[in-house]
């Protein structure tokens, strides 16, 4: 229970300080993904994404800065994922300690112009859930859900196998600024790219404090025949089946018509 | 070149596959056996979902014992009545088999049991076969007669109730033992994804005395009938069937199942099953030492799909 007044509570606080540094806001970010539609066919083994943008004034009289931090996180479908760890039972490693992660982003990467340490302090990195460490993913703990420590083994466990799959990224220098005012970000999508829409959330700080923030998104879709496939295994379980089982007499039936030989 | 699966969700090497398929496809021609015990820890090593590969592997046995059922149906060795009552008990079996494998899944214990029935029936089936083919290859060099010992004596087996007679085999049996090794042989087709003619031809031959005219293709019509009952069970309840995938294996395996059994009949009988016996030993070994030796990594995770 006190777990989850203590999130209400950060989000109170964060929205506050959104609100806050909208009034003090003197640049607004105008953004563009190179693909907002991007399919998965047969010969997909992976996209990178182009997300370029430039810092604006916000209204005649309205200086800009010298120089900006940007953090740009985008984040995958949301799912509910299990981490388990192997330990020696009767002289066997199975599976014995679990954890389960509520509502996390199948995919995650975040990217920013330098060291995220060096843009936020501590308290508006955690905030802003800036970086992997300061990233909300909210466990079930008995009863109740609550993020937990960014040491907590099973968190980074998870971070660490998703990382490793290309499914999550922290990139402290794939934000480059063409000019002082113009940027471009890659956004590598891996071949095992979850299906769904993606959220990219752009933030812009200036002198260590939150300048302004946009979002956009894009989606990864089945098209053609990998989504007719995915679509009549999930919801049509009973005629895939059959089909499926049709195929294989098929094929078994034809290899023994081409390769007789008696 | 690589081809995005749809329902494994990631892209493989065609060629890949298909080199596997045939690879398997030629021992399974060689030894006239499925193969599934090769094909679904190949296909896990390579990265797929072990609940993708043993349900995908079903179909592909499916297709591979329907070209070699119809051989052995021309050539009248198979025992439709034997084959029916065997059936009737797998029906139950791979249900129950399919049941047990989503319930382990949800549970987290899939990769466990599978891994463990491999060590358990792998172990057990290629030693005893080992120790056979080693004897009669002893025997055969003594001189001796390398099939002296026709099955003829009878056990306890035959003396249970309820007994009716197989005209194609001629042998007169109870219809309890033959439900009971029916159901016993779907229910691990059904979990470990395997065909389970390793298992079941040695049942057939030494508890039933099935004669060995009919033993390899009654064994490949019932294989038959329960990998493609497997395939649509496991099509409506788990969702992890990839056609795609269990198509490129077909077609490597029936391609690679001709040039198995050209090699085979080349090969004596009795070096035939010992081959067979090391190869089943050796894989049975090697799951037994994963499971043993500390993993490198000791987290895994699994995705539960997005919620609602």
């Amino acid at each position: 229970m006190t777990a989850s007044l203590r999130i209400i509570a950060i989000a109170l606080i964060a929205w506050l300080a959104g609100a806050a540094a909208d009034r003090a806001c003197a640049e607004r970010l105008i953004v563009s993904v190179s693909n907002h539609r991007v399919t998965v066919t047969s010969n997909y083994v992976g996209e990178e994404l182009v997300l370029f943008g430039s810092v604006e004034s916000d209204g005649p009289g309205q200086p800009l800065r010298s120089s900006y931090d940007l953090v740009v996180t985008v984040s995958g479908p949301k799912a509910d994922m299990v981490t388990r760890r192997k330990e020696r039972r009767f002289g066997i490693w199975a599976n014995a300690d679990s954890r389960q992660f509520l509502d996390v982003p199948a995919y995650l990467a975040i990217s920013s112009n330098r060291p995220i340490d060096q843009i936020a302090s501590p308290d508006l990195r955690r905030r802003q859930q800036l970086g992997l460490d300061n990233v909300l993913l909210t466990q079930r703990v008995g009863t109740d859900y609550a993020d937990v420590v960014s040491t907590d083994p099973f968190r980074r466990a998870f971070i660490r196998l998703r990382t490793e799959r290309g499914l999550y990224r922290e990139a402290t220098s794939a934000v480059t600024f063409l000019t002082p005012t113009l940027f471009r970000t890659g956004i590598p999508l891996p071949a095992e790219v979850p299906i769904g829409t993606y959220e990219v959330d752009i933030k812009l700080f200036a002198q260590g404090a939150l300048a302004a923030r946009t979002q956009t998104a894009f989606e990864v879709v089945k098209v053609g025949f990998e989504q007719f496939v995915a679509t009549a295994a999930r919801h049509h379980g009973l005629i895939y089946g059959v089909a499926t089982a049709m195929m294989a007499l098929m094929t078994g039936w034809l290899a023994s018509v081409v390769f007789r030989r008696d | 070149m690589q081809l995005y699966l749809p329902i494994a969700d990631i892209p493989v090497n065609i060629f890949l596959i298909l080199a596997m398929g045939a690879a398997v496809g030629f021992v399974s021609g060689m030894f006239g056996i499925g193969g599934g015990f090769l094909l679904t820890p190949l296909l896990i090593f390579i990265g797929i979902a072990p609940a993708v590969a043993v349900a995908s592997v079903s179909t592909h046995i499916a297709a591979s014992s329907l070209s070699g059922a119809l051989s052995y149906w021309r050539k009248r060795s198979i025992d439709p009545t034997l084959a029916l009552v065997l059936l009737a008990g797998s029906i139950t079996g791979t249900m129950l088999g399919v049941w047990l494998f989503t319930y382990l899944r949800t549970l987290g214990q899939l990769d466990l049991v599978i891994a463990l029935s491999y060590v358990v029936l792998l172990s057990g089936v290629g030693t005893a076969m080992v120790y056979e083919g080693l004897r009669a290859m002893a025997r055969a060099r003594r001189g001796a007669n390398p099939i002296a010992r026709r099955p003829g004596s009878h056990n306890w087996i035959h003396g249970l109730p309820l007994k009716m007679r197989f005209k194609r085999s001629k042998i007169y049996l109870s219809v309890i033992p033959v439900n009971v090794i029916g159901l016993l042989i779907g229910f691990i087709g059904a979990v470990m994804g395997v065909g389970g003619s390793f298992i079941l031809i040695p049942m057939l031959i030494y508890l039933l005395r099935v004669p060995t005219s009919t033993v390899i293709g009654t064994a490949m019509a019932l294989t038959l009938v329960t990998m493609v009952i497997a395939t649509v069970l496991h099509a409506v309840t788990n969702h992890q069937v990839d056609a795609v995938l269990a198509l490129i294996l077909m077609v490597g395996g029936v391609i690679g199942a001709q040039f198995g059994a050209r090699a085979g009949q080349r090969i004596r009988g009795e070096q035939l099953r010992l081959l067979l016996g090391l190869l089943i030993l050796a894989v049975g070994i090697r799951f037994a030492v994963e499971l043993t030796i500390r993993p490198d990594e000791l987290y895994t995770i699994r995705d539960l799909g997005a919620d609602g």
